[in-house]
């Protein structure tokens, strides 16, 4: 990038939050995403959302490219800039506006990391369920524009069903504010849920208002071992058919049972096929009648072992296997390639085993684990990044893995993201017609192209 | 330095909310995911050593948070060390860190000797007078930060007048040897003394090895590997001639290295036996608390607690220090936000980074005062200068002690 360019934007931001000596560009050619990395041409740390719109106009007017970045968990590659453009970390715009008690919403800047909100309205009784896996670190600007997701997803939804108000920098540095406090809002386009999950391609959040909700009285947690996989999968249909919605419903399987064990030692048999970590939320009489229904199914469809923690010291502990199942499997091998395949719910145990056939197709270990209640999984593959042919290998395991996914119904990523990762992906989901939609809507949004390109399609 | 440790790293950005530079920054460069990167890009041949490869890579305060975030075992600061080091050892040492680490560290009756100035200098009321006309900022700012970071200073260093065995109070359980840490028995001796007494109460005899040397923590910090090998084999050989069950120390910065001669030493089985042995004062008394509770009483006192790294990111001692505290009855404890994130102190780093230090204290002290305690408490003589500095400053009513000092004042209240 040329130095004058370079100049005229740190003007804008101030020299002190505009980096372009070659270490800063190195540690900004990578986000969470495996394998994937490349310089920007200069890094910019805004203050206000006067500044984006300026930087913004600045680089519109110039063609210059710009890839906006929280603070650089994204796995699907969407925060790293591939032609040396400009990146945009959000991070210090990070001041909670507002908790309005009596709208129950919350208004944040866009760099207010997602779990200090969560500290926030809790202490006030208050709760914002979304908790993705980067929750201590991500961004609440960043889990907007990839939709995240989370623990609590069956339960509690998503962040686009919290999302309802947003102010949003465009393309040429125009300001955009879509929704706010009202629950009903129907006057033209429901241009807020077009720009969650548009992955930094439309616009550039700059503040956020998300709806609260009471936090939940009680909370009891269940810890289940099935000899069988499809004992699991139907218990996990029968508690849905049976009206229960718990707040957590995940699952590992057998590779990741292994993983977990070796690592934190925490008594999990290593004969069974599946482990089911279970939680219900809400007024205490219904949890203890959810808890207790849920005891009846898991019995009825042959669990090996079932245990409710008594105190919340315990619930902690049961909770240990699932909480560690990234780090136990993330610790066999250098390299982790970490994917979140999605199908419906009912699915899970032929998804499963489909996995596992693959791994085994192809030589390789994955273990798998997940949400099963939503149907979002993770396989996780463990392997090498200094040998090219095992990691040939699951680039084929995975494209099999994807393609039985939407065989199935289901979706190509379920709270990552498109990215440039799965981008060879989304034509076959889509198709055609999504693909000139989405189109459409990117070039009414920004006609030069110069927000996040390459990403998603 | 093995690659595979630096390709382990998957990026997952879980260091970042634990590291204190990264937390005042929020710059890559200054987060333990960014620092492996350096390393490991410098390793690649991708970029070099420049001036600011080498500032990023000193930023780090080696507190090692980051290992304890980790979900894959990496440990960025150790990794940051560790590639100093090796520099260094390409380099060699200069003319002024040969003197320090290796002609006057080593040496107790050396450093004691060029200490004794100091203690002069406060008792003589120099102290007052220099502080007094602000004398201070005719030196270079680093003299000035060390004075301003210096507290009242014992009469003789404790390592002179501590004896050599201290005999069990009542039926002899078992016998340790005290690692008496070289700014314990500088600065702090009256929380050494603490210890001794606490140790000999609950049964145990207790040995102090005169001859005993630095640990060699500050040839780390200085990355000079030769002379912490040669500090690893003299206390090794020295605590082998006794017949230990235990070596207790006081100091979470001794207490980390001691537990790592065995590493230092590649695998050495004398060294290894001896880390094996090293427990901090926090381990042994936690073991006792039955025994320790009818000893203790009632302090009504508000108070909180700060992780040391060193104790608790490298040792992994988090609950001991707290139960102890509660122990005393009638004490009203509190948790502290942040607890086990740094004060700041990092060995040296509070004089040569003094900006950044500043920050990381300023945010220490602001979440002391968010608890209300009239009592600081902590287990690591660099914690305890650093922030009986900070809250001197800010929140001169609360008081910095450490934790064998409170249990003392309840065994005598």
């Amino acid at each position: 990038m040329e130095d004058n360019f370079i100049k005229a934007l740190a003007e804008i931001v101030g020299p002190d939050h505009t980096l372009s000596d070659p270490e800063s560009l190195a540690c900004y050619g990578y986000d969470s995403t495996p394998e994937l990395q490349s310089r920007p041409g200069v890094v910019l740390l805004p203050g206000t959302t006067e500044e984006i719109s300026r930087v913004l106009t600045l680089c519109n007017g110039a063609g210059v490219r710009v890839t906006p970045r929280g603070s650089g968990t994204n796995l699907s590659g969407g925060s790293i800039s591939f032609d040396a453009g400009v990146v945009l970390q959000t991070s210090r715009m990070n001041r909670i506006v507002e908790i309005d008690e009596e709208n129950l919403t919350a208004t944040v800047e866009t760099g207010v990391i997602t779990s200090t909100l969560h500290r926030e309205v809790e202490a006030r009784g208050l709760f914002y369920p979304p908790d993705p896996g980067s929750m201590n670190i991500s961004t609440m600007g960043g889990n907007v524009a990839e939709n995240s997701g989370g623990l609590r997803g069956l339960k509690y939804g998503v962040t686009d069903d919290y999302v309802m108000g947003l102010k949003t920098v465009l393309a040429d540095g125009e300001i955009l504010k879509t929704g706010g406090k009202v629950v009903k809002d129907v006057a033209g386009y429901n241009l807020n849920h077009l720009l969650v999950s548009s992955e930094g391609t439309l616009g550039i959040f700059s503040e956020i208002t998300v709806k609260l909700i009471p936090k939940p009285q009680a909370k009891k947690t269940m810890l289940v071992h099935f000899p069988q996989l499809e004992q699991a999968a139907l218990t996990v249909s029968h508690i849905i058919a049976a009206r229960i919605i718990p707040a957590t419903l995940e699952f590992l399987d057998r590779v990741t049972i292994k993983c977990v064990e070796d690592y934190a030692h925490v008594g999990l048999p290593l004969d069974v096929d599946a482990v089911l970590l279970i939680e219900v939320d809400g007024h205490p009489a219904q949890v203890e009648e959810d808890a207790a229904g849920i005891r009846a199914i898991c019995e009825r469809h042959g669990c090996s072992f079932f245990q409710t923690a008594a105190t919340p010291e315990e619930a902690l502990k049961l909770a240990t296997a699932r909480r560690v199942a990234l780090s136990a499997l993330a610790r066999m091998r250098p390299t982790t390639i970490l994917e979140d395949a999605t199908v419906p719910r009912s699915c899970i145990a032929p998804m499963v085993k489909l996995i596992q056939d693959t791994a085994k197709k192809y030589d390789l270990l994955i273990g798998t684990f997940g949400h099963a209640g939503d149907g979002n999984l993770h396989p996780t593959c463990l392997t090498d990044e200094r040998n090219p042919d095992e990691i040939a290998r699951a680039h084929r395991a995975f494209g099999e893995i994807f393609e039985a996914t939407i065989a199935m119904g289901g979706t190509i990523t379920g709270e990552h993201g498109v990215g440039v990762a799965k981008k060879k992906y989304l034509p076959k989901l889509v198709g055609e017609s999504g693909l000139r939609v989405m189109r459409g809507i990117k070039g009414a949004f920004d006609p030069r192209g110069i927000l996040n390109p390459g990403k998603i399609f | 330095m093995d690659y595979v440790k630096l390709i382990n790293c998957m990026r997952c950005g879980m260091c970042l909310p634990h590291c204190p530079t990264y937390k005042e920054t929020f710059l890559e460069t200054a987060s333990p995911r960014g620092r492996v990167a350096l390393v490991r890009k410098f390793q690649e041949g991708e970029l070099v050593q420049s001036e600011k490869f080498l500032e990023y890579v000193s930023l780090c305060l080696d507190c090692q948070a980051c290992a304890s975030a980790c979900p894959c075992g990496v440990n960025a600061g150790e990794l940051v060390a560790e590639f100093r080091c090796e520099r260094k050892k390409e380099q060699g040492l200069s003319m002024m860190e040969d003197l320090i680490l290796r002609k006057l560290v080593p040496h107790p009756d050396r450093l004691e000797t060029a200490t004794a100035p100091l203690r002069l200098y406060q008792k003589s009321g120099m102290q007052k007078v220099v502080r007094s006309l602000g004398l201070l900022k005719m030196f270079p700012d680093a003299l000035g930060r060390m004075e301003g970071l210096l507290p009242a200073l014992p009469s003789a260093p404790l390592r002179q007048t501590i004896s050599e065995v201290t005999s069990a109070v009542g039926k002899e359980k078992g016998t340790v040897g005290f690692f008496l840490g070289c700014v314990m028995s500088l600065i702090f001796s009256e929380a050494s003394i603490a210890t001794v007494r606490l140790l000999s109460e609950l049964g145990y005899k207790v040995i102090t090895p005169k001859a005993q040397k630095c640990c060699g923590a500050p040839n780390m910090l200085g990355h000079d590997m030769e002379g912490l090998k040669e500090a690893a084999r003299f206390n090794t050989e020295l605590f082998g001639s006794y017949d230990l069950d235990f070596v207790v120390t006081d100091c979470g910065g001794c207490g980390a290295e001691l537990k790592k001669y065995g590493h230092h030493l590649d695998g050495d089985a004398k060294a290894s036996s001896f880390s094996a042995k090293v427990r901090d004062i926090s381990e042994i008394l936690a073991t006792e608390a039955v025994a320790f509770k009818g000893k203790l009483k009632p302090l009504p006192l508000k108070v909180t607690y700060h992780d040391p790294c060193h104790i608790s990111h490298c040792q992994g001692i988090r609950s001991q220090p707290r139960a102890l505290i509660s122990l005393i009855p009638g004490i009203d404890f509190r948790e502290l936000a942040e607890a086990d994130a740094c004060c700041g102190s990092a060995g040296t780093y509070n004089i040569e980074k003094p900006q950044m230090s500043d920050r990381v204290l300023s945010r220490k002290v602001e979440n002391v005062r968010k608890t209300g305690a009239q009592y600081l408490v902590t287990g690591n003589p660099g914690c305890l200068l650093q922030l009986k500095k900070g809250l001197s400053e800010a929140e001169p009513q609360v008081k910095v002690i450490h934790l064998t000092e409170l249990l003392a004042m309840s065994m005598n209240a």
